[in-house]
């Protein structure tokens, strides 16, 4: 690596860790608006103008918050463990491209943080490891809700992870490769290039079983305010409790990014830049994410697990039965 | 089977509750901006008190003290008095507003449509003692309503002149 390359990584992982900040800090106001809408209120809209200044003020907020550490609480995991949730949401965007190579004098660069050539493994491995910030971060605070909510999560992780892993194969056996850069070049011709025409069901189940995996409603079942206080961040205040909210919102934002990035072309698409492209597929299905928190209610425990079980996982071996026949015929 | 219900489910009744959650996202609002737009009230609402006056600008309250009789949270004190010419008035007419619970009674109870609860209710303030109006106050209230409602040119709702007998009553000595 010569150090212009190396200069140019840099700034390009500066670039995308602070994009993604921003982004966590907008979606928090943009979901609070969005949901206020649906609900015919009008949200957050006294900071700033329209409120713009809303995820600035919640921030000062949380920073200047006690950082309450319970007393029976395992006071080294209890710290680690908003941390060991928030550093792998943050490296996951790392391999979703979000734009087309560009050429700045003479320098081709590829708008991608990492290329990899597992990137999806990569990012099921990292989503993965947040369960673990989750589950320590539960048992640690020495609270049966925070433990209830730990248990559960652990649970529906283990469940949905087969079902977000499995959904996606049908997409990797007509691409042929793990690289999310090179699926994303094989979807850039036209729009009916993009997998979702020749993947709809797994589509479907991916986009379910990554909402799961996000803890977002109607799969929020780890944090539960209604029967569970908080779920695994009931001991958790100030700081420490952000960092768990700010990873789940990048670990929404990333798996956006990944759907739109299997399914709808990535930043694909005619006359505008590739980066806005990529922005409006995000924001999208960011979109989707908070019009369905709007609309449906909670599962219940069971009900969760026999539906990852019983529906999501035999329908997505199905669809790689199909995908296989399909492709030998 | 789970199956069956689950794509049921899926794609009969969830799309529709989408449906309905996506209109009501573009809907109007309900929300009134509050500090930026005033809420528009009926003219029923029961807000800040006020005494009411003559055209003349004397005051009708008589201290007949009905209306502190009437009051359930006791919100009423008052001093009665007569002028030389025998006229009762009062002397001292308090309303602690932190008792009052904007009932009101203290209007229903009145004789001589002297109290009444307008539409003011930013009356904030940062001690419990600035909370008992008094009679000036009170009067002051009434002032400032009155001079709105000649400002827009609206008929008053209260009688405007002094209720007489048609015989003069002779003095009793």
């Amino acid at each position: 690596m010569t150090p212009v390359q190396i200069i140019i990584e840099t700034i390009k992982v500066i670039i995308i860790f602070a994009g993604l900040m921003t982004a966590i800090a907008y979606t928090t106001y943009f979901e609070r608006r969005i949901v206020a809408l649906i609900q015919s209120r009008i949200g957050p809209n006294r900071v700033g103008p329209i409120g713009l200044l809303q995820p600035v003020a919640d921030a000062v907020k949380l920073l200047f918050k006690e950082e309450f550490l319970p007393e029976k609480s395992s006071k080294i995991i209890f710290s680690l463990a908003p941390l060991i949730t928030f550093i792998p949401a943050c490296m996951a965007i790392a391999v979703i491209p979000v734009g087309n190579t560009i050429s700045i004098a003479g320098y081709h660069i590829n708008l991608v943080v990492s290329d990899l050539n597992v990137g999806i493994l990569y990012i099921f491995a990292l989503s993965s490891l947040g369960v673990y910030g989750i589950v320590l971060g539960g048992w640690s605070s020495n609270s049966k809700y925070s433990f209830l909510g730990g248990m559960r999560s652990s649970a529906q992780m283990i469940s949905y992870e087969i079902g977000l892993g499995l959904s996606v194969v049908g997409v990797l056996m007509i691409a042929g490769t793990f690289s999310i850069a090179e699926i994303v070049r094989q979807q850039s011709g036209s729009i009916l290039s993009w997998y979702f025409f020749k993947q709809p069901v797994a589509f479907f189940l991916f986009f379910i079983s990554a909402m799961a995996e996000v803890n977002r409603l109607p799969f929020d079942l780890p944090e539960a305010e209604s029967e569970l206080v908080g779920g695994y961040n009931t001991e958790y205040a100030g700081m420490r409790f952000g960092l768990f909210y700010l990873a789940e919102y990048g670990n929404m934002i990333t798996v956006s990014a990944l759907a739109a990035s299997l399914f709808f072309g990535g930043w694909a698409g005619p006359v505008l830049p590739p980066v806005i492209w990529f922005l409006i597929k995000v924001i999208f299905f960011l979109f989707v994410f908070v019009w369905v928190r709007g609309t449906l209610p909670r599962f219940r425990y069971d009900q969760l697990l026999r539906f990852g079980w019983l529906v999501l996982i035999p329908l997505t071996l199905v669809n790689i039965f199909v995908t296989g026949l399909i492709m030998v015929m | 089977m789970a199956i069956v219900e689950t794509l049921k489910s899926v794609f009969l009744a969830i799309p529709r509750g989408l449906s309905i959650t996506f209109k009501y996202f573009l809907k109007k609002k309900v929300t009134t901006k509050y500090p930026d737009v005033k809420p528009v009230f009926e003219d029923r609402f029961r807000g800040l008190h006020y005494l009411t006056r003559y055209p003349d600008g004397k005051e009708r309250c008589v201290s007949c003290g009905l209306c502190a009789i009437a009051c359930p949270p006791d919100a009423i004190y008052m001093e009665p008095a007569e002028t030389e010419t025998g006229e009762r008035y009062a002397r001292v007419f308090e309303i602690n507003e932190l008792r009052c619970i904007f009932c009101g009674y203290c209007e229903e109870a009145c004789p001589e449509e002297a109290i009444f609860l307008g539409h003011e209710f930013e009356f904030s303030a940062g001690d419990r003692g600035d909370f008992i109006y008094t009679k000036e106050m009170l009067l002051a209230n009434f002032d400032k309503i009155e001079k709105d409602r000649v400002a827009k040119n609206i008929k008053p709702f209260i009688r405007q002149e002094k209720f007489q007998f048609k015989k003069p009553a002779e003095p009793l000595h």
